[in-house]
């Protein structure tokens, strides 16, 4: 996906729809055939790390969702009058404030969250693929399609983030949300089965392993080649 | 030797890599080759132990709550901890240049290996994450200092091992989908567990 194929597309026609084809392929692309995490590489930092357990895991994709979407709004917005060489700064800068945002909010409504995520909320601001949106995308691009753009590459990462937790909880601490299915199963075979869960699950080996065996599920499927 | 036990504990067992997922982006992207591996690493191990006992300053003196009492004593309610994230990344960033600047300028050969990596530098997750550890775990000055470079030096250790690893892996056959980011994942997470048998270690 070319941005300068793209900004064309938009100064030939002016007045297209608020849904139109290529708006929509801004938010699909990124799921799967560009999806941040497996094929760009991008945002691998600061996710596995909540990825133990599926709702801290969400409230981080929400968090994410929310300040990938919105700095590329506020960036693109802003890319004619950005001088180059203080870009860098000019993006952290607008990127911290809106982490500090998220950070508060759930400081106020979700302290026990807050508490859980601690750091890694803050590393957001790190996450590449915030960087990465804005540079490749939000700097050249309308707010519009920059926002669009973001909150694509974000669910793109939401899923995979998702995967991993779901898979991570299910078998390391044999739950789902919270929910203990793993002691449900085990009670309908009567009182001596029991699913064993696996304590490497729940430590970064599991997180590793899951992901790696994801990103080879996903590129088989979509017949990507790293060389 | 408190000191001591908490550089060997940020090497090992909390290793930024292994234990905290933390510069996975550049640890997966640098680790192609052993040299620029070090490169990398070095320059990891710098700004780390630089940045880390500076924001400590700055969070003592500053941000921390009733840090400002240096100033007047009617300044003990104000608390700026709020301002961490930008305030840390702003330091880090100009440090980065900085050291960028001074690299240049007194040692060409040293910023001509590390060059490229120095600017990427300032969006490592492991420097932001390494000061607010920090900042979190209340060190004094002298730990914050210890712990910059020993998790600097564990990243460097990690990146250095994957890379030597990668280089292999070069003569074997990977599945083609598995090339790349998969193998190395997975490679990743065999290191992790030769990693967590430093955990029982108690010092």
């Amino acid at each position: 996906m070319s941005t300068e194929t793209l900004e064309k597309e938009v100064v030939a026609k002016p007045a297209e729809p608020i849904f139109s084809k290529r708006r929509k392929k801004l938010v699909t692309d990124p799921l799967i055939d560009d999806n941040p995490i497996t094929v760009q590489v991008l945002g691998i930092c600061s996710a596995l790390a909540v990825t133990t357990q599926m709702k801290p895991t969400l409230v981080m994709a929400i968090s994410v969702i929310f300040v990938v979407a919105l700095s590329n709004f506020v960036i693109s917005l802003m890319r004619n009058t950005i001088p180059a060489r203080v870009r860098i700064i000019v993006q952290l800068a607008v990127v911290a404030t809106l982490v500090t945002l998220v950070s508060e909010v759930l400081k106020a409504f979700a302290y026990d969250m807050y508490k859980e995520l601690s750091v890694f909320i803050g590393l957001i601001i790190t996450n590449c693929i915030v960087m990465g949106r804005l540079e490749a995308f939000a700097m050249g691009n309308k707010p519009y399609d920059s926002m669009l753009d973001g909150l694509g590459s974000a669910l793109g990462y939401s899923w995979i983030i998702l995967t991993v937790a779901f898979f991570r909880e299910l078998w390391g601490s044999g739950a789902v949300f919270g929910i203990p299915v793993f002691e449900y199963v085990s009670s309908l075979f009567g009182p001596d089965f029991k699913l064993a869960t696996n304590g490497l699950m729940v430590t970064p080996v599991g997180a590793f392993i899951i992901l790696g065996l994801i990103v080879w599920v996903q590129r088989t499927k979509t017949g990507y080649v790293e060389h | 030797m408190e000191l001591f036990s908490l550089g060997i504990r940020s090497i090992f067992i909390d290793n930024m890599i292994f234990a905290y997922f933390l510069g996975m982006c550049s640890f997966l992207a640098v680790s192609k080759k052993v040299s620029t591996a070090v490169g990398l690493g070095a320059a990891v191990v710098f700004v780390l132990g630089v940045t880390v006992p500076f924001n400590w300053v700055l969070n003592e003196f500053v941000l921390k709550e009733g840090a400002l009492t240096w100033i007047s004593a009617s300044m003990a309610t104000i608390d700026l901890s709020f301002l961490r994230f930008i305030m840390f990344i702003a330091i880090i960033a100009g440090i980065v240049q900085l050291v960028e600047m001074v690299v240049e300028k007194f040692s060409p050969a040293l910023y001509g290996q590390l060059g490229i990596f120095l600017p990427l530098i300032a969006v490592n997750c492991a420097i932001l994450g390494g000061c607010l550890f920090m900042a979190q775990r209340d060190y004094t000055l002298a730990e914050s200092a210890v712990y910059g470079f020993g998790s600097g030096f564990g990243f460097m250790l990690a990146i250095v091992l994957l890379a030597a690893i990668r280089e292999r892996l070069k003569y074997s056959q990977v599945p083609n989908g598995l090339k790349g980011l998969g193998i190395t994942m997975l490679l990743t997470g065999l290191m992790g567990i030769a990693f967590m048998s430093f955990m029982g270690i108690d010092l």
